[in-house]
């Protein structure tokens, strides 16, 4: 009896722990259906200031669609967090949307697998040919040869926001034009409890965005041509470190930075703790901050030199979203229809205005409503000194295990722990072993 | 349970003529039918087939999917279509073993980062629902609002629990360096909770907060089970109260220990909820657990087989711990 009770015992612990286990390859079948030609499904990614916020800024485009085609979207706003794995998952299992939000470093990865629907020469005659989109924009929709994964939908880049108040009580006169400067007036910002820089440091695509700025321009590419991840180059453990010593170094960031990762930066900078930030059009964040368009400057993101030119004038990402359609759609056409409607001019322009955005439609660009400031400086950025990050197939681990590498930087500069080119270049080399070896 | 139900043997063995004449009657039917006894037997495995289906269905299915992902090279490239994946053989099994390369040797300080924080939680959690449960075994006043105050973690949703104690634990705005470093100055500066080596520490905070109502409820539900007379009739003999914790509480509780340190254990080293909420999908090294290791190497990375090569060590793991550990306390029950 002791044995059976035993095994009896065994059988159902067993069952247990596979139920637990199981799950590392379980699929999720949480796809919506793609059934009736009359419908489609659309995944859209969280670009205001909640869920809720982007139903409604999205309901009414989508009824308007509905009444020019006779088809109705079905929408869900999905959060950043969980895009990427929802994706995934639509990818493995072949349940999923009909058209998507992508962000746009992600294209050539998911080119990869094999779930969007390439935009051939058709899809783009369909959709009104793609010399209407902003030639940057284009290059962050996939691998560099190959038919885009998707087009851009709302473009992106970094800008330098500055405290005006913080700036003129400092006695600095303009935004800091090269590295050095913003150092030098992050010292003298820094004091009485109050910081230069903020820095999002938990955030491991803010830290690879920043990290391949400072690679450019040192000439680090992370990436050799053939896309093997050169992660461990002089320049490349350069580039990281300038990043980490604005905790580990000049001190111009508060060390609880170092754990920031969900925009708390930003709320620093907004509330006058910190007089700088680094961040892609920040301005309704900050105004659901409370700070006032007139308190803040934007300018371009630094450079290493004063007039940088060639490969190292690169200051920004080509950041943004991107529209893809799913390869397993069963509406290509609706789908296509689809994605016209959304990169039409009006659309662009009333979509990209409610977000704070860019149009990356160049037609849609050049409406006044976009020659605002701070607006201007990103186009500018995103026209003259951005690049797209690397596109290859494997960007999205390039991001988590480089961004993981330098938030344990970060965990150790503020702990007090030495920060040097050697303990930089070991953790990007454990970074490297990470990658695929493809 | 399929073992309880009683043979029934009466009905037919005992031929009455009167039946014998009715079952004359209809001999083509009766002939179709099972014997009446197959049939009683059988009973319970009927009843229980639903239940089995549903279990094959859930549990084994992805299970036995899981284990073949293992054995193919399921990256980015194929997922879109399993089918085309290469065979692997046992090459992410090779990968994840091998400790002097960089995939194997993450494993296991994760696997050993593990099995610390599971000692340390399984071990505190069962500490304090023992100690809760006997001070609150004599009744006094306002004994059910404390023993619904402690059960309190054990109901609440795990991500709105977590996700308090992530702000609690900010360095900068969080309560817990408010308390003390502000208010009690127990440390020079401000420690970090969420990075860095203090991660291991906030970690365990946080699980045996959520664990140790559920062994509290066990062993209270134990504890109503030993006879008042043994402890009356130990006080006579002179027994003191820790004579009679380790005499009699402890020894009477050994069957619910056995089953709640098993599962406490699973689910500690199993945990997900707690690290991912916690720190993100980029644990720190001090709190890489092995659930959030797994879910990297295949979800961050892409590589659906590596994963699920780590998953099929990670059961195989704990299905030898479980059995040994079954076998263990079963033999000392018998000896006993």
């Amino acid at each position: 009896m002791h044995i059976t009770r035993t095994t009896a015992a065994a059988t159902l612990a067993a069952a247990l722990i596979a139920s637990a286990t199981a799950c590392g390859g379980g699929s999720s079948t949480d796809g919506s259906g793609n059934g009736s030609p009359k419908e489609l499904t659309y995944w859209a990614s969280n670009q205001g200031a909640s869920l809720e916020a982007d139903k409604a800024t999205l309901t009414p485009e989508l009824e308007k669609f509905e009444k020019q085609t006779g088809i109705k979207v079905k929408l869900e706003v999905i959060p950043w967090s969980d895009l990427l794995n929802r994706i995934l998952a639509a990818a493995t299992s072949g349940q999923g949307p009909d058209v998507l939000n992508i962000g746009n470093t992600w294209s050539a990865s998911l080119q990869a697998t094999g779930a969007l629907r390439p935009f051939d020469a058709k899809a783009f005659d369909a959709i009104g040919g793609k010399d209407r989109f902003v030639s940057s924009a284009l290059g962050a929709t996939g691998a560099e040869g190959k038919d885009p994964a998707a087009v851009p939908l709302y473009s992106l880049a970094y800008g330098l926001y500055y405290n005006k108040k913080m700036f003129a009580d400092a006695g600095i006169a303009n935004p800091p034009a090269t590295w050095d400067e913003l150092v030098a007036d992050g010292k003298k910002l820094t004091k009485g409890g109050k910081y230069g820089l903020a820095v999002e440091g938990g955030n491991l695509s803010e830290n690879v965005h920043h990290a391949f700025v400072f690679g450019k321009q040192h000439g680090a590419d992370f990436f050799d041509a053939s896309g093997k991840p050169t992660f461990t180059t002089p320049e490349a453990v350069t580039a990281v470190k300038q990043y980490i010593d604005f905790i580990a170094k000049d001190k111009i960031t508060a060390p609880g930075n170092a754990e920031y990762a969900a925009n708390q930066s930003v709320a620093d900078f907004a509330t006058g703790k910190a007089a700088m930030l680094l961040w892609q059009a920040a301005g309704s964040s900050l105004k659901s901050h409370g700070m006032k368009p007139e308190d803040y400057g934007v300018a371009q993101v630094p450079f290493q030199t004063a007039g940088a030119s060639g490969d190292t004038a690169v200051n920004s990402m080509v950041a943004g979203i991107n529209l893809a359609v799913f390869k397993k759609t069963d509406n290509v056409d609706g789908a296509l229809k689809f994605v016209k409607f959304m990169t039409s001019d009006d659309e662009q322009k009333l979509l990209n205005g409610t977000y704070g955005s860019l149009p990356p439609v160049k037609a849609a660009q050049s409406d006044p409503a976009f020659a605002t400031p701070d607006l201007k400086v990103l186009a500018d950025a995103l026209a003259n000194s951005a690049a797209p990050l690397p596109q290859v197939a494997n960007e999205s681990q390039f991001e988590t295990a480089v961004g993981t590498a330098m938030k344990d930087l970060f965990a150790d500069a503020a702990a007090g722990k030495p920060v040097t080119t050697e303990s930089v270049k070991a953790a990007l080399e454990k970074a490297q072993q990470q990658m695929p070896a493809s | 349970m399929t073992a309880t139900v009683p043979p029934v043997r009466h009905s037919s063995k005992t031929p009455s003529p009167g039946g014998r004449r009715a079952a004359g009657g209809r001999t083509p039917l009766s002939r179709l039918r099972l014997p009446a006894r197959l049939r009683r037997a059988s009973l319970p495995y009927v009843l229980l087939l639903p239940a089995l289906a549903l279990e094959l269905l859930i549990h084994l299915v992805p299970m036995v999917v899981g284990v073949v992902m293992s054995f193919k090279e399921l990256t980015q490239f194929f997922i879109s279509d399993w089918s085309a994946a290469p065979w692997k053989g046992l090459d992410n099994y090779r990968v994840a073993v091998d400790f002097n390369a960089p995939v194997g040797e993450d494993l296991l300080k994760s696997f050993l980062v593990t099995c610390e924080f599971t000692v340390l939680a399984v071990g505190l959690s069962w500490l304090f629902g023992t100690a809760a449960a006997i001070l609150m075994q004599d009744a006094f006043r306002g004994r059910g609002l404390l023993r619904a105050v402690f059960l309190v973690p054990y109901a609440l949703p795990v991500y709105a629990a977590v996700i308090t104690w992530s702000f609690m634990f900010q360095r900068d705005t969080g309560m817990i360096n408010h308390v003390i470093h502000d208010q009690l100055h127990l440390t020079d500066g401000r420690p970090f909770w969420l990075i860095g080596d203090n991660s291991f520490f906030a970690l365990v905070t946080v699980s045996v907060w959520r664990q140790w109502p559920f062994a509290f409820l066990c062993l209270m539900a134990g504890l109503q089970n030993i006879p008042r007379e043994l402890y009356e009739a130990a006080a006579m003999d002179g027994a003191g109260i820790w004579q009679q914790i380790r005499r009699i509480t402890l020894p009477s509780l050994r069957p619910v220990n056995q089953v709640l340190v098993l599962v406490l254990f699973l689910w500690t080293f199993n945990d997900f909820n707690t690290p991912y909420v916690l720190f993100g999908r980029a644990a720190p090294d001090a709190a890489d657990l092995i659930s959030i290791h797994i879910y990297q190497s295949s979800f961050v990375t892409w590589n659906f087989g590596s994963g699920s090569a780590m998953s099929v060590l990670l059961l195989l793991f704990l299905l030898v711990v479980t059995v040994l550990y079954l076998l263990a306390t079963s033999l000392r029950r018998k000896d006993a």
